[in-house]
């Protein structure tokens, strides 16, 4: 095979690509210092907008809800998928294996506004009041099948074989899945949790449907702010996002690096 | 001899959907005994061994493990253990942990796991690797740990699933003899899966060998080898001549038969019907073979051939002869007192005892 390096403009083309995945964000975090009221005229370095945002009571209000819907519904929402991937996977003499499969991965395909007018309709069906309780049943739902598919996906990557080994060794069930399974598909739940996380932190769809009175999550938020014209505030939120998602992105990193290579 | 049964396998049967994968075997195995089940792929032999571990259940039939029925024992209250093929050292865990797990499950003290461990890497000549995992070794060196982690907690009998399968093959070679040292020094019966025959002639006390879901031959690998029980067992173990002879006469356990080449003879048998066609068993090395100017041969029917086809073998060279319009193989040892070599288009005497040839049902 000839080396892609060496296709002419090859370069030239990937600085490109990447200029046009970045450069609006770079653009976000360049006026995120910016001294001037206007975003988009530089007057001069400032760190008064980051100052002026976690001054903002309303806005670490949204930020501490969207944190704690996110924590608990990827908990819930990975330990149901934990389940149902070892049962699908590996659990003997499962009748409609496929089928069950499709069901818990449906929520993927359909769109998420049908799924927000569902739950809305339901909740207020069931006349289910609390506000931070609705978002984390219905985070917790369509966090399940992105938590699934990478703990399937290690899980059916590994041999059969370590499982039936410590059985052989006088492992009870729930021995081999404390000290053999799951520390094996550690990897795959990790990620499924990851994605769960920023799944339920970057929803807006079904969160702004859920919206009342102290249960507004920060994308919620942000998407009121643009309502009423942009300030610069915006950037410095948007900045400090980035960060918190860098950060989280190079924790697993090294974390799977590690566990690769471990194994 | 009367000696205790560790494993008794009692009419089990296994069927996958409408293919039967096994179809009522029974069989004891002993106390101390290296006993290998032997056979080509598909034909049953790592079903069996599954089953006495617990992973898989037979249709029907019972499996008893000195004397006690286990079948409705799941595979961690069964007193066995099991060499995988793939080994399935856990990855996660050092060598020692490895080795500590099956006596960590069983209950074992702290001091008194350290000290069996300690043993067992000793045993395996891996002591200075114990707090290793298992990716940093090679594989023989992978082999040795798995060995000593289904040793550690004194199973009452050890599996074995095609474990040399994996290694190369001046390790294998060496791997056979410490098993077998391992099995004398340990007591402990040992039931081995393979389907390389040389390896199971070379390890055994009893050989089992299956084909098509049924037992074919029981018995000694000499046995085996010099006096197969059918065609299938004579093919499988070892090369040999088949020709197709009629029956004349039957005496006892033996028979006498006239061969394609011309000639008739009486040799042992095993299911011969006077007046019905049988196989004629004829192992390679049997047969002699001297220059035709060197006079007659030693011993047995002589029979003129020509050389059709040498293949060099290193240690032995193996001769194709047309006798009469019939195709024999002869395999002749490259020793020192007759290392010239017969050249394709030669005319050569061929001799054979009759006594080593087997008349076998066809």
């Amino acid at each position: 095979m000839t080396d892609v390096k060496r296709y002419p403009f090859a370069r030239s083309f990937t600085a490109l690509f990447f200029l046009y995945l970045y450069l609006p964000i770079g653009v976000v975090i360049f006026f995120s210092f910016n001294e001037n009221r206007l975003v988009s005229v530089w007057t001069g370095f400032s760190l008064k907008w980051y100052d002026s945002a976690l001054a903002n009571r309303a806005l670490m209000d949204a930020v501490k809800i969207s944190l704690t819907v996110a924590s608990i519904a990827t908990v819930l929402a990975t330990s149901v998928a934990l389940m149902a991937a070892l049962v699908i996977v590996r659990g003997r003499d499962v009748k409609f294996r496929r089928l069950s499969e499709t069901v818990v991965n449906l929520p993927l395909l359909l769109p998420e506004i049908v799924l927000a007018v569902a739950v809305l309709i339901l909740f207020s069906q069931l006349g289910l009041q609390n506000g931070m309780a609705k978002l984390i049943i219905a985070h917790t739902a369509f966090c399940i099948p992105f938590a699934f598919l990478p703990i399937r996906a290690r899980l059916q990557g590994m041999e059969p074989d370590f499982e039936e080994a410590a059985q052989d060794l006088y492992a009870t069930p729930w021995t081999t899945f404390r000290r053999v399974t799951f520390p094996l598909i550690a990897p795959g739940v990790f990620a499924g949790a990851m994605l769960a996380f920023v799944i339920s932190m970057d929803d807006f769809i079904t969160s702004n449907m859920l919206n009342s009175g102290g249960s507004t999550t920060l994308p919620v938020y942000i998407f009121g702010l643009i309502k009423q014209g942009t300030t610069p505030e915006l950037n410095a939120i948007s900045t400090l996002i980035v960060l918190g998602s860098l950060i989280l992105a190079t924790t697993a990193l090294i974390l799977t690096f590690r566990s690769e290579k471990r194994a | 001899m009367d000696r205790k049964k560790a494993v008794e396998v009692v009419n089990v049967a296994k069927s996958f959907g409408t293919f039967q994968a096994l179809k009522g075997v029974s069989f004891d195995i002993y106390d101390n005994e290296f006993f290998t089940m032997l056979g080509p792929s598909g034909c049953g032999k790592t079903t069996l061994l599954r089953m006495i571990a617990g992973f898989e259940s037979p249709t029907s039939g019972t499996i008893r493990l000195h004397g006690k029925d286990i079948l409705s024992l799941p595979p961690h209250k069964r007193r066995v253990n099991t060499v995988f093929q793939s080994y399935a050292l856990f990855p996660h865990m050092t060598l020692e942990q490895n080795i500590s797990f099956g006596l960590e499950n069983l209950g074992w003290e702290k001091e008194r796991r350290r000290a069996r461990t300690a043993q067992m890497l000793e045993m395996v000549h891996m002591s200075q690797f114990a707090r290793r995992r298992p990716a940093q070794l090679s594989g023989g060196q992978r082999q040795r740990i798995a060995l000593a982690r289904a040793l550690a907690p004194e199973p009452e009998v050890l599996l074995l699933d095609e474990p040399l399968s994996a290694l190369d093959l001046k390790l294998r070679q060496a791997m056979r003899d410490e098993l077998r040292a391992l099995q004398r020094a340990t007591g402990i019966t040992f039931v081995f899966v393979t389907h390389d025959q040389e390896e199971a002639l070379d390890m055994s006390d009893r050989i089992c060998v299956l084909g098509h879901g049924e037992i074919q031959h029981l018995g000694t690998p000499n046995e085996i080898y010099e006096d197969p029980e059918n065609r299938f067992v004579a093919d499988f173990i070892g090369e040999t001549n088949f020709f197709e002879v009629d029956v004349l006469a039957v005496n006892g356990p033996q028979a006498t038969i006239r061969t394609p080449m011309g000639q008739t003879l009486t040799t042992f048998h095993k299911g011969a019907q006077v007046g019905s066609k049988a196989t004629l068993s004829l192992r390679p090395e049997k047969i002699g073979m001297e220059d035709q100017a060197d006079g007659p041969a030693q011993s047995g029917e002589l029979m003129e051939g020509r050389i059709t086809g040498r293949n060099y073998m290193g240690g032995y060279t193996h001769y194709t002869v047309d006798v009469a319009g019939v195709e024999l193989r002869v395999s002749r040892r490259n020793a020192v007192s007759h290392s010239a070599s017969f050249d394709p288009g030669r005319t050569v005497r061929l001799g054979f005892r009759h006594d080593s040839a087997r008349v076998l049902a066809r």
